[in-house]
């Protein structure tokens, strides 16, 4: 039984001691600013951007509004934007999984000397800069360089049109499989790594072939580490604007971006302040429904 | 010197009672056993007096002084716990050390307490080991020696045996019991294990469900339990429905199920019609072909149903002509031969009246 | 355990995927030619350049105080937060350290900014940055205490207190030494996400202050030269150097992380 003990006056000092000061920091300046942004949200765009003051006399624009959300669910490019948004991420986060699987697959199987390097030569990629990652697929991926030279000569080739793999759709999802696919492998690798080898030698026992046993043994054990993986994909691409600001095209924005612009461009916080409250509720909905369907893959276990 | 109290003490997690209304004293220089099934309590007291849970009700007192106000690190009293809890980043010495550093003794009475320690408990030569080298007994002794070395008024001990194997157990046991008289101090100890219990024990506080049942020397609680669980608990035992028929001054008489009317001991509270068991322990009871079981004063015929050969002992399952089914424990006898009987032998059984005992339920 | 040929294909062909792309910046750094196009000679001209570029060396010169600084802070009040959450558990704490790591960082970004601006009036310059930094960095750290501490035998500090050790001695004397690798690995890791955060240092550096990864953006957006690539190559190896460090001291957090 784990009840908490009873603690004397001296521990309760110590636990205040102790965990005051980061609850302090983090109240202050996580949670804090999280409620200014709630309540940013339905206040008025200042005259010359930032927000209206809440009071002010009759002239200028002041109070509480919902204004903004109204007009958030009245155009319905936002929520085209935010669909658009949902796919990418849905899009990375299956083209993570396919990838990841086999190289998750492997380092579980591998002697256990090995594992740990693998792991790390995994990791690696990730210590380097973020932008570093996406400006690589800029060079790869720019008009001047082999792949794109040798792609358009084939489709020239075939008789078809000659594309710009840069600044593309495209070239966005390549940048976000690149950039999170490590964020895929680790919670895959560690689930793969726990399953119990005896389980395969019983299937095969009973006459399942590799395929069936992969299907049926496991993939299904894998679930809850796939729900993870997912998730430390699909939500950090679904708040991505640094990708499609460098790979893509015009064309090509996505949530992220269209709240940069309405801080740092337009400067209209109400709207960006609701824009970003409402990729926080996607976010929510998605760990809540990760954490319910991860819930029932557990019982396979 | 070492006096512990317990009065009235109760504590409570959420509507789960884990010690209900517990008092008793443990005296100085005593070894003192909390005996009880998982979930009665005896580990909840013992981290009470230790000072890592406060009681809810009732008072804890050392020498008539309430330890209610004195943290954990201010009690004259340390504990061994189950896993040892050694600190794998200091050596053994620096581990059996570590309460005479806390307590600011200067060095050189440090240095002579220590060494004094580790003769004491035959670790001299592994002072600079770490016990991730040790084996399970040695890391044992490390524990005993870092609870003593600073003597304390007590020395709490929580199921320090658990983790050893069966022989390894029973050499601690004789060295724990030789530990304790050489150093004197009260030993408090928490165990499930009856048997580890009565060997290592002055008394024995046998606990359930939060209260204690018995607490008495270890001969008393085999030989006069109280109650059926004390009885059921410690050591093995028959027991058979029974009801009061005659009660006398000198003996009361039962109509016992399966056996039909069986005198047994006087017992003080025991009134015409109370229900209870009859239980007596197999070992008093006399298996025998010939006669001379005849003689005894409670006797039956019946046959044997089935074995268990223990080495030196067996144990014999017998079905009786009026339907009861006692067990009875035989020695297997010097001459060498397995056992004296086989499943399906007709045998007599008997006993003193004086062996077995009325319990109610 | 049979690995068939087509599993280390497909493994080696994603490890290939992951290195490639770096690889070629690395190359092209050496390159002599304006263009990440092609090949044409090996040069070390861009690394001097990038030594000479005044701008580059205030970012890099700045990057290098905001990471100490918060690193610093953060592996203080993240061991804090990790110790508490696993002693006392605290559902409410864990929550408070992690969420800033989980959510996605162009929220943080923009409430900080709107924070920054609208109550506390802050000129937005290095302490917002740091402060920001230090947000983000405290869930990190105190997840790798947390799962150091995790490991050990509860009863460790227990036992210390029984053997009269007060709260702050049993952390001297027992917890600290015991947690000392896993605070290590933090404060390396609070050291590299602040030298490589993008994200929210855009929305929280203002005009005035310059970092690394701000300059490598601004560079990337207007006039792409291989010293980008020189750049990129060089804070490659730094953070290369803080992981494998922090891997040593504390192997399992990192893979448990996640």
């Amino acid at each position: 039984m784990t009840e908490q003990p009873k603690l004397s006056r001296a521990t309760r000092l110590a636990k205040w001691l102790v965990s005051g000061p980061p609850f302090v920091f983090l109240l202050l300046f996580f949670v804090a600013p999280a409620i200014i942004m709630v309540l940013a949200s339905f206040r008025y765009p200042g005259e010359f951007g930032g927000l209206a003051p809440l009071l002010a006399d009759a002239q200028t624009l002041h109070g509480l509004t919902v204004e903004t959300y109204q007009f958030f669910f009245s155009d319905t490019i936002y929520a085209y934007v935010f669909l658009k948004s949902i796919l990418v991420a849905l899009a990375t986060t299956l083209i993570c999984l396919l990838l990841a699987y086999p190289l998750a697959l492997l380092i579980a199987r591998s002697p256990k000397q090995s594992r740990d390097l693998m792991v790390l030569l995994v990791v690696l990629p990730f210590a380097s800069n973020f932008l570093v990652r996406v400006y690589a697929w800029m060079i790869i991926l720019g008009p001047q360089a082999a792949f794109s030279q040798a792609v358009n000569g084939v489709l020239v080739a075939l008789g078809m049109e000659p594309v710009h793999l840069l600044f593309s759709p495209f070239a966005v999802l390549v940048g976000m499989v690149y950039v999170h696919l490590p964020f895929m492998v680790l919670p895959l690798y560690t689930n793969l790594e726990k399953h119990d080898p005896a389980l395969l030698d019983a299937a095969q026992d009973l006459g399942a072939n590799g395929w069936q046993r992969f299907w049926r043994v496991t993939f299904p054990l894998s679930l809850p580490g796939i729900f993870s993986g997912s998730a430390l994909v699909f939500i950090p691409v679904l708040g991505m604007f640094a990708i499609p600001d460098i790979l893509g095209g015009t064309g090509d924005m996505l949530i992220g971006n269209l709240i940069k612009e309405q801080f740092l461009g337009t400067r209209d916080w109400p709207f960006g302040s609701t824009l970003s409250i409402m990729l926080t509720i996607t976010v929510l909905l998605i760990v809540w429904l990760t954490t319910r369907v991860a819930g029932k893959g557990r019982r396979y276990a | 010197m070492a006096r512990l109290e317990l009065r009235n003490v109760t504590r409570r997690f959420g509507d789960f009672v884990a010690v209900d209304d517990v008092s008793l004293s443990i005296e100085s220089g005593e070894f003192f056993t909390l005996l009880g099934p998982s979930g009665c309590g005896k580990t909840t007291i013992l981290r009470m007096i230790a000072g890592f849970d406060l009681p809810d009700a009732g008072q804890i007192l050392l020498d008539g002084q309430d330890l209610a106000d004195t943290p954990a690190e201010k009690r004259p009293i340390h504990t061994v716990f189950q896993s040892y809890a050694l600190f794998p980043h200091l050596t053994v010495a620096e581990n059996i050390a570590f309460p005479l550093k806390m307590a600011r003794r200067p060095e050189a009475e440090r240095q002579a307490m220590l060494r004094e320690m580790l003769e004491q408990v035959h670790l001299a030569d592994k002072a600079a080991a770490y016990p991730h080298e040790l084996s399970g007994g040695q890391k044992q002794r490390v524990a005993l020696a870092r609870g003593l070395v600073n003597r304390p008024r007590l020395l709490l001990l929580d199921e320090p045996l658990g983790a050893l194997d069966a022989k390894l157990r029973e050499e601690m046991q004789v060295d724990l019991i030789e530990l304790q008289r050489d150093v004197g101090i009260t030993f408090v100890f928490v165990t499930h294990a009856q048997v580890e219990a009565l060997a290592l024990s002055h008394r024995i506080a046998v606990m359930n469900a939060g209260r204690v049942e018995q607490l008495d020397e270890p001969a008393k609680l085999y030989s006069a339990p109280r109650n059926r669980f004390v009885a059921d608990f410690i050591g093995q035992i028959n027991q058979l429905q029974a009801q009061v028929v005659e009660v006398a001054h000198s003996h009361l008489r039962l109509a016992v199920a399966g056996l039909g009317e069986i005198v047994a001991p006087p017992l003080a509270d025991a009134k015409v019609g109370d229900k209870g068991v009859y239980a007596i322990r197999p070992e008093q009871v006399r298996i025998g072909i010939h006669d001379e079981v005849g003689e005894l004063k409670n006797h039956f015929t019946g046959e044997v149903k089935s074995l268990l050969y223990q080495g030196d002992v067996t144990v014999y399952r017998v079905g009786l002509a009026n339907g009861a089914m006692l067990e009875a424990l035989l020695p297997n006898s010097a001459s060498g031969r397995a056992q004296l009987f086989e499943a399906g032998d007709a045998v007599k059984l008997g006993w003193r009246h004086d062996a077995g005992m009325f319990l109610h339920d | 355990m049979r690995r068939g040929i087509g599993l280390w294909a497909a493994a080696l062909a994603v490890y290939a995927f992951l290195y490639l792309p770096l690889a070629i910046v690395v190359v092209y750094s050496f390159n002599d030619s304006r263009l990440n196009a092609e090949w044409v000679g090996f040069t070390l001209h861009w690394y001097e350049v990038l030594l000479h570029d005044e701008e580059m060396l205030l970012a890099a010169g700045n990057s290098l105080f905001i990471a100490c600084v918060s690193a610093l802070v953060a592996t203080l009040l993240g061991t804090m937060a990790g110790i508490a959450i696993h002693r006392y558990d605290l559902k409410l704490l864990n929550f408070m350290a992690l969420t800033p790591v989980a959510m996605p960082e162009i929220l943080l970004g923009v409430s900080l900014l709107l924070f920054f601006i609208q109550v506390l009036n802050l000129t937005l310059g290095m302490l917002s940055i740091i402060l920001a930094h230090i947000t983000f960095s405290i869930g990190f750290v105190a997840v790798i205490v947390r799962a150091r501490l995790a490991g050990m035998d509860d009863s460790l500090f227990e036992a210390a207190r029984d053997l009269g050790a007060s709260p702050w001695e049993t952390f001297r004397y027992v917890t600290f030494p015991l947690i000392l690798p896993a605070v290590i690995a933090g404060g390396l890791m609070a050291f590299t996400l602040s030298i490589d955060d993008f994200v929210i240092t855009f929305f929280t550096a203002g005009v005035g202050v310059q970092t690394l990864p701000l300059r490598i953006y601004s560079m990337i957006k207007i006039a792409v030269t291989p010293e980008v690539n020189a750049v990129s190559t060089l804070l490659m190896l730094l953070t290369l150097t803080m992981i494998v460090l922090a891997s040593r001291f504390a192997p399992d957090a990192l893979k448990g992380k996640a």
